[in-house]
């Protein structure tokens, strides 16, 4: 088939973004696509879409693309661009700007009105007129009336379609909180299409620690929230990425978990009463099929209450069993910042000062080596490590001197 | 439905097509000017044609159009019900929308849905009335382009006050907190929104006198060690930097990346939560830093230990 620039399913798009723009170290003959051609029109087609930030290497095994974006120097989101690369046919185009036009001034209009209208004003202006039988027309206002562009009244036996923006929602008072929200709510791709409104949208902000990578996940998250705010429960179809299998697991969603330091994103649910809450990545779900409405979704939430208070991030590996966590930390001279750390990032523990120059942190968690990346970030400083859950203070010991030995020329030269 | 080609790319540049074809003013050369500029890199090769062979019947051959409106769409009930969630969100304090036309509308999710689990806990205090007054100022200079009078809290309590242009306001979702990247003295400097008292609006400046200093960034080379998940975890964690990665052998790959002076405290921490995964190759400046944790943290085992 042609190379088009237009696709239709966001899918295939969606995993050639993320291997870009997560390792991009891989070259063609490594992404195991059925064909190199289809690697090639991915590949153009995101080049095409995102030329400024892709670069390109050449090695030993050939050639590695890769997407590059320093996102704190960028006021929107260049991935947001691959949402607008829907493909459509020349009636989907025709008849949208026809219909948009002829209900412009808020008039009612039945189909065979809008089709004659169609047919008077606009057709007839052109040598070769594309047909536009009454059954594309019709699919077309349903579609529309779906999608909240168009609403309809009953007059007799007639149908009348009217167009939703009669009173418009003003988009001006709007500015700032769309060109800010689009880049931190969720789903903030949604902003960016109402940024595509304005004829200068605002570019006052910036944004730190902005895991952009999230946008690509737009319509699963879509689907999950609708399914939580229906209390639906789901079947998640599974990728896995390092092993390319596919798996189907089904439960109950409640709250999604999205980290602010790791750039990873999680639903949590349940699928029984009698079993820990499962946490599934959401770059890793490959659809959501949603099933019969939960019963019990608020016994659910109840559960999840009880739960929340003892899950330091998205693992409950030793549920129902709490793991005790301590660790004491020495304060140099001017190293008061150390006990705002602490209290700032203690998250479900808690914070007590033991003597000017000593703190200590505790937590009562499901999984305490969750814990492990954030207990060494304060190396150097820790007196003292315990935990009722051996395994934990053994690992963090093994690789302390893993450390050692990798910088050992290093530290024997101190 | 999200992936839509109602909001897509070659919709919005037909309808920007279109206007200039209503206002009479298009001509071959402006159509593909806009294309160039408004639509993917490859679309100047389908959009002009498209309309040119009547695939889709907007634009007559003399570039006029039958349409008798300036182009325009609804809003969808996706974008409606998107805005009525931002109505719930505490921060949108800071810019006080105009709700009307989304009293009857569903909000599509919740901020209780979101559990931003490992944000820091002493984010910005949105309801203060003086820092909303200062968050408005700023904004309102940003965009008319002024010069802005701060006055912040010091050290000891004291009013600290002094004059620069505002050059973007910056958000980080991990610290909840603003910050104000102002230039002043032909220096950047970064103001913690929290800590401004006043914030009083001067006279404009010309943009063209202002001279912007070069960014301060430096390189940071890691080698990565291919265990428990770790090349996933770091070029995700590190995602946000201008990067680049390369396979160095079967299990251990050079992770590059760009980032600014100021962080690296906050850099070096990032570092060393990966433990003996990563190593710092280079600067040996950085390397030196992770090298005194490790032997400040010996020295307080062996002084348990005694």
């Amino acid at each position: 088939m042609a190379y088009r620039e237009l696709i239709k399913n966001f899918e295939t798009i969606r995993a050639y973004m993320r291997q870009f723009y997560v390792y991009g170290f891989k070259s063609r003959e490594e992404y195991g696509m059925k064909s190199p051609r289809s690697y090639d029109n991915e590949r153009r087609r995101i080049e095409s879409w995102l030329g400024d930030y892709l670069s390109f290497r050449r090695d030993g095994g050939g050639k590695n693309v890769y997407l590059s974006v320093d996102s704190r120097r960028t006021s929107r989101n260049p991935l947001y661009k691959a949402f607008g690369a829907k493909s459509f046919t020349d009636k989907d185009i025709t008849l949208h700007f026809y219909l948009m036009d002829l209900l412009a001034e808020g008039e009612s209009m039945t189909a065979k009105e809008l089709m004659d209208a169609m047919e008077d004003r606009y057709l007839s202006a052109f040598r070769r007129p594309v047909s536009l039988d009454e059954s594309t027309v019709r699919k077309k206002l349903r579609e529309y009336e779906a999608l909240g562009l168009l609403d309809t009244r009953k007059e007799g036996r007639s149908i009348l379609y009217r167009r939703t923006d009669h009173p418009a929602v003003s988009l001006t008072s709007w500015a700032d909180a769309l060109s800010f929200f689009s880049e931190e709510a969720p789903l903030g791709v949604i902003g960016s299409f109402l940024l595509d409104r304005l004829e200068q949208p605002p570019s006052c902000f910036r944004f730190k620690h902005h895991y952009i990578l999230h946008a690509l996940d737009s319509e699963i998250l879509c689907a999950l929230l609708a399914a939580i705010q229906a209390h639906r429960r789901v079947t998640l179809v599974l990728k896995n990425f390092q092993a390319h299998r596919e798996t189907r697991r089904t439960f109950c969603p409640l709250k999604l978990y999205a980290s602010t330091q790791t750039g990873r994103q999680y639903v949590m649910g349940f699928s029984s009463f009698s079993s820990p809450p499962l946490f599934f990545r959401i770059d890793s779900i490959h659809r959501v099929l949603t099933e019969e409405e939960e019963g019990r979704f608020s016994d659910y939430e109840a559960l999840w209450s009880r739960t929340c208070p003892h899950l330091w991030g998205v693992s409950a590996a030793g549920w129902p069993r709490l793991e005790s966590i301590e660790m004491t930390l020495r304060l140099g001279p001017g190293e008061e910042y150390l006990f705002r750390r602490l209290v700032r990032e203690k998250r479900n523990g808690s914070v007590v000062r033991l003597d000017p120059f000593t703190c200590q942190f505790t937590a009562r968690v499901y999984d305490a080596s969750e814990m492990l990346p954030w207990l060494r970030t304060f190396l150097g400083h820790i007196v003292d490590l315990r935990c009722s859950n051996p395994s934990v203070t053994a690992l963090f010991q093994r690789d302390l001197e893993e450390m050692e030995t990798m910088y050992k020329g290093d530290l024997h030269a101190l | 439905m999200l992936f839509s080609e109602i909001y897509g790319c070659y919709f919005q540049v037909v309808a920007s097509i279109l206007e200039e074809a209503a206002a009479g003013t298009l001509t071959p050369q402006s159509l593909t000017r806009t294309v160039r500029r408004k639509a993917f890199a490859e679309s100047v090769l389908s959009i002009p044609a498209a309309l040119k062979k009547e695939a889709w019947p907007l634009l007559t051959p003399d570039l006029h159009t039958p349409l008798k409106h300036r182009p325009t769409m609804p809003l969808t009930t996706l974008q409606k019900r998107w805005m009525k969630a931002l109505l719930l969100d505490p921060r949108i304090a800071l810019f006080q929308p105009d709700p009307s036309g989304l009293e009857e509308v569903e909000p599509l999710f919740r901020p209780e849905t979101f559990l931003f689990f490992d944000r820091y806990a002493d984010g910005d205090p949105y309801e203060d009335p003086v820092y909303r007054a200062c968050f408005s100022q700023i904004l309102q200079a940003l965009r008319e382009g002024r010069r802005i009078r701060l006055s912040l809290a010091g050290h000891g309590g004291r009013l600290r006050s002094f004059s620069c242009i505002p050059r973007c306001l910056e958000y980080s979702a991990k610290d909840d907190k603003f910050r104000l990247l102002t230039l002043g003295n032909r220096q950047f400097q970064t103001v913690n929104l929290a800590r401004l008292r006043v914030c009083t609006l001067m006279d404009p400046y010309d943009p063209d006198a202002v001279r912007i200093p070069p960014l301060s960034l430096k390189t940071l080379t890691l080698l990565l060690r291919e265990e428990r998940n770790a090349l996933e975890r770091a070029l995700l964690h590190f995602s946000h930097f201008e990067k680049e990665t390369l396979c160095l052998e079967e299990g251990r790959y050079q992770i590059t990346l760009r980032y600014d002076r100021e962080d690296e405290a906050e850099l070096l921490i990032r570092v060393l939560s990966f433990g003996p995964m990563l190593e710092v190759k280079s600067p040996p400046a950085f390397r030196s830093l992770v090298v005194s944790r490790l032997a400040e943290q010996a020295a307080l085992l062996r002084e348990k230990g005694r």
